[in-house]
C-alpha cells in the first residue's frame, strides 16, 4: 500500500512528461520552419556566390539576421525533440539512453547559442 | 548493454513495403541528417563570425567539389522532409486519411521533393 497517489506516480514518467507540450512545440517549430526554411533556401539561392564578403553582408542585414536567428532558434529546437523521440524509441538500454538524450540536450542547446551568438557578432559588428 | 529480453511480435519482415512505410522511415533517417546538416550550419556561421581567416580555413571544405554531394544529399532531406512534414500537418487536423489520398499524396511528396531538390541544386550548389 503506498501513499502515493496513483497521478503522481505516473506524472514525471514516460507519456505523462508533457508529452502534449511535446507534441505542440514540434508542430509549432514545424509551422515556423515552413515560412523560415522557404526563406533561408530562396535567400542562399539569391546569394551571388559564397565569398566572405557576400556571406557576411547578407547576415549584417538586420532583415535577415532577425531571419537568421528565428530560423536557428526553430532549427534547434525541432531538431532537439526529433531526436529525442529517436533516441526514446530505438535506444534500449536505460543507460545509454539517458547518456544520450543529456548529449542530445547539450550539443542542441550549445549550438543553437553558438549559432545565435555567430550572428550577432556579425550583424552588430562593423561592416566588412 | 541489452536491454530486458521480451518476445517480438513480427514487425517490419511481415508486410508488403508500400510507399506510407518507405515515407515514414524517410521522414525519421531525413530529419536526422538534416541535425548533422545543422551542425554544418552552425559551423559556417561561427566561421563566418570569426572573421576571414577562420572562413578561408573552412571554405576548402565547404567549396570542395566532393562537398557537392553531401550538400545535394541534405537538400533532398530538407525538400522531403519539409514536404511530408506538411502531409504529416495536414493529417494533424483530420485531413487526406483516405488510403488513395494517402498514397496520392506520398507520391507528390516525393515528386516535390526530387523537383525542388534538382532547381535548388542548380540555382545554388552545383
Amino acid at each position: 500500500m503506498s501513499l502515493v497517489t496513483p497521478l503522481n506516480r505516473v506524472l514525471g514518467l514516460g507519456t505523462a512528461s508533457g508529452a502534449a507540450e511535446h507534441w505542440w512545440m514540434q508542430r509549432l517549430t514545424a509551422v515556423a520552419l515552413i515560412v523560415l526554411g522557404l526563406w533561408a533556401a530562396v535567400e542562399l539561392t539569391l546569394l551571388p556566390d559564397f565569398s566572405y564578403r557576400t556571406v557576411f553582408a547578407w547576415v549584417h542585414r538586420p532583415y535577415s539576421a532577425v531571419m537568421l536567428i528565428l530560423f536557428v532558434l526553430a532549427v534547434g529546437y525541432h531538431s532537439y525533440l526529433g531526436v529525442q523521440v529517436v533516441v526514446e524509441d530505438y535506444v534500449a538500454s536505460k543507460a545509454l539512453k539517458v547518456a544520450f538524450l543529456m548529449g542530445s540536450s547539450l550539443a542542441h542547446v550549445g549550438l543553437t547559442i553558438a549559432a545565435i551568438f555567430a550572428i550577432l557578432k556579425v550583424a552588430f559588428g562593423p561592416s566588412a | 548493454m541489452q536491454g530486458v529480453q521480451r518476445p517480438l511480435s513480427p514487425h517490419l519482415q511481415v508486410y508488403r513495403w508500400q510507399i506510407t512505410m518507405w515515407l515514414s522511415s524517410l521522414h525519421r533517417i531525413t530529419g536526422l541528417l538534416l541535425s548533422a546538416g545543422a551542425i554544418a550550419l552552425a559551423v559556417w556561421l561561427l566561421a563566418l563570425a570569426g572573421g576571414p581567416q577562420s572562413y578561408a580555413a573552412v571554405q576548402p571544405l565547404f567549396a570542395a567539389p566532393w562537398f557537392k554531394l553531401p550538400l545535394i544529399g541534405w537538400t533532398f532531406c530538407f525538400f522531403l522532409h519539409f514536404a511530408n512534414g506538411v502531409r504529416h500537418l495536414a493529417w494533424d487536423v483530420g485531413a487526406g486519411f483516405e488510403p488513395k489520398q494517402i498514397s496520392a499524396s506520398g507520391w507528390t511528396v516525393i515528386i516535390v521533393a526530387t523537383l525542388a531538390t534538382a532547381a535548388f541544386s542548380w540555382l545554388a550548389i552545383v
